[in-house]
């Protein structure tokens, strides 16, 4: 290699081949710093283009007339392609969630935390665990759990009358949306 | 000039092999290659599951001509395949059993590679390219069950899905890329047929990378001893071709029993109903061949530690030839080793029956007993026992074992050199 001459530029070490090889392992680290930038570059629209559409994200809120619902029965709505539980609370539900003991909880959270009126309560109906639905049958209490609220059939997660996991793996409460009463027999989720 | 000097008499054919030598690396590697002469059916199982892969790739190329991946109309899709496409029904009915049957074979193959150490030095990496194989095996099969769009669908892809959000922090971002969405829906089911296509084809990459690796070691016997001369092996072509051309008679008639007979059995009557997001199906269980990983799963009660469980029960698969610290390879020789070995394939027996069942009472106590004793069999009982247990003699080679002993490697223990090491 000594015999190629290299132009002398401001960066050109003097005396020779030990100059150029660090000027070569420069240019060597600089072309796979540059290449490596750029196909990092490239990548993320290939990725990025998995996540949720513009339309998917632009899903808007959903209104819900809950003037039919009767106290210990609950409707399903669907909101961004989940179930919303809109449950209406017997009096004795509200009592048995108020009371419960927090320190007995996986994830803690005063059922007043929960609820905007205590009649109504609101949630995402997906199983913190691994995403099924929580079944609730008011007729055949069987299908409530221990704790009065849902039983998930898939791993037999148990949640409260206020829907905080009591029993079973999953790992936090069902969630609760952004809603607003618009009266009172109507609700904004979303 | 530089071609290559092709020994072929056939004009065409030495033309294309004297330019590009396929015909010569068939020839070494099917016609040729060397094969212990002792192998037994159980090594048969890994042509099966290539003929499966090929059965897979071909009825699901028709399938996908037929078939629409959209939320509105894939279960109708399913069902014009079943109905009104000639011959629809044999080709969907194929393509359902034979990914139950490639996984049939496959457990077999990897039960096989268990019992005669196939795994171990200097087989590590056509060991590990197999547990990456069957980890795209298992990729491939859960995104081709999701395809149909029935209620089984449904809840396997969201069940399955969420298993990433147990992970802290990355967890939730990850299921929504996944997803393409904020719940399993029509991105998701688009994507999934897309990759659904593309890994059998990435599969197969790997599989003829994992016969490479085989083609330079040669293949293992069950005795467990190396080739060491031309008396111990036999050409693979006539000898293993006809046999395993007879063990494709057998397994294709016991797949022609299910096909025509029981096309469902093996499947779950819930996945006829169409998808709804808003009910899940009382019991969901996952297709047979996963319910020993789910009820792994199930055993740990926590969701983050359940997850990383299941992932590692496979994954404890790759460490393996570094676990078992025995240097003789065949379970024939360590009547201790053999008794492990047996109570661990009854454990993934007794592990699947934990899965397959609602997860209380008795079932959970089994599944987790169960569990233990599959991560002890790997990280206790391998180590220990390769290093404890004094293994019988062996013969001295395969061909000493076949000639004198008329099968009975037992019988002439007392002629082998001890504790030879091949």
């Amino acid at each position: 290699m000594s015999t190629i001459a290299h132009p002398s530029g401001a960066g050109a070490a003097p005396g020779g081949g030990g100059g150029d090889a660090s000027r070569r392992n420069f240019l060597y680290i600089a072309t796979t710093a540059v290449g490596a930038a750029g196909l990092g570059a490239v990548a993320w629209p290939f990725i990025n283009s998995m996540n949720p559409a513009a339309d998917t994200l632009a899903l808007a809120s959903i209104e819900v007339d809950i003037t039919t619902v009767k106290p210990g029965e609950q409707i399903v709505v669907t909101w961004q392609g989940k179930p919303v539980f809109i449950r209406r609370r017997t009096p004795d539900e509200i009592t048995a969630a108020a009371q419960a003991k927090l320190e007995d909880m996986k994830d803690p959270q005063a059922d007043s935390a929960r609820v905007q009126k205590p009649e109504w309560l609101i949630l995402v109906g997906i199983c913190t665990h691994l995403g099924c639905v929580p079944n609730f049958d008011g007729k055949s209490s069987g299908h409530l759990g221990e704790f009065g609220g849902w039983f998930c059939p898939c791993h037999g997660s148990q949640y409260d009358t206020s829907g905080r996991i009591r029993k079973g793996p999953a790992p936090k409460n069902l969630g609760v949306p952004n809603y607003v009463f618009l009266k009172d027999t109507v609700i904004k989720i979303g | 000039m530089a071609l290559y000097p092709s020994k072929f008499k056939n004009p065409l054919i030495n033309w294309i092999d004297a330019r590009l030598p396929i015909f010569t690396l068939m020839h070494h590697e099917y016609i040729e290659f060397q094969m212990p002469r002792n192998v037994n059916y159980l090594w048969a199982f890994g042509a099966i599951g290539m003929l499966l892969l090929m059965t897979m790739i071909a009825t699901g190329i028709m399938l996908a001509m037929q078939y629409t991946p959209n939320t509105l109309l894939a279960f109708d899709s399913v069902e014009h395949i079943m109905r009104d496409v000639n011959y629809g029904w044999l080709l969907r009915y194929m393509h359902a059993n034979a990914g139950a049957f490639f996984f049939l074979a496959i457990y077999v193959h990897i039960f096989r590679g268990l019992y005669y150490g196939s795994y171990q030095k200097p087989r590590e990496l056509i060991w590990i390219l197999g547990v990456l194989i069957y980890l795209l095996m298992m990729a491939t099969g859960f995104l081709g069950y999701v395809l149909p769009w029935g209620q089984m669908s449904f809840w396997a892809a969201t069940v399955i899905t969420n298993l990433f959000s147990a992970f802290p922090v990355v967890g939730d971002p990850i299921v929504t890329w996944l997803w393409g969405g904020f719940s399993v829906d029509n991105p998701t089911l688009n994507r999934f047929f897309a990759l659904h296509y593309l890994m059998p084809f990435v599969l197969l990459g790997v599989v003829l990378l994992h016969l490479s690796a085989l083609h330079i070691t040669g293949s293992n016997n069950p005795l467990g001893i190396e080739i060491k001369g031309p008396q111990d092996s036999v050409p693979f072509h006539p000898y293993v071709t006809i046999k395993d051309l007879f063990a494709f008679s057998v397994y294709l008639i016991l797949f022609s029993v299910f096909l025509f007979f029981m096309p469902n059995y093996m499947g779950h009557p819930d996945n006829y109903i169409p998808a709804n997001a808003l009910v899940t199906p009382s019991h969901i269980v996952p297709e047979w061949y996963f319910l020993p990983w789910y009820a792994i799963l199930r055993a740990i009660p926590d969701k983050l530690g359940g997850t990383v469980m299941m992932f590692a029960a496979v994954l404890v698969l790759v460490v393996l030839p570094w676990l078992d610290t025995s240097k003789v390879k065949s379970l024939v020789f360590k009547p201790v080793s053999r008794l492990f070995f047996w109570v661990f394939a009854a454990d993934c027996i007794l592990l699947g029956f934990c899965g397959a069942n609602p997860p209380d009472g008795i079932w959970v106590v089994a599944a987790r007993l169960g569990t233990i004793y599959y991560f002890a069999y790997f990280l206790v009982a391998l180590p220990l026992l390769g290093k404890f247990e004094r293994p019988r003699p062996r013969p001295a080679s395969i061909a000493e074992a076949i000639l004198k002993g008329g099968g009975s490697v037992h019988a002439h223990a007392a002629t082998a050199q001890p504790m030879e090491k091949a």
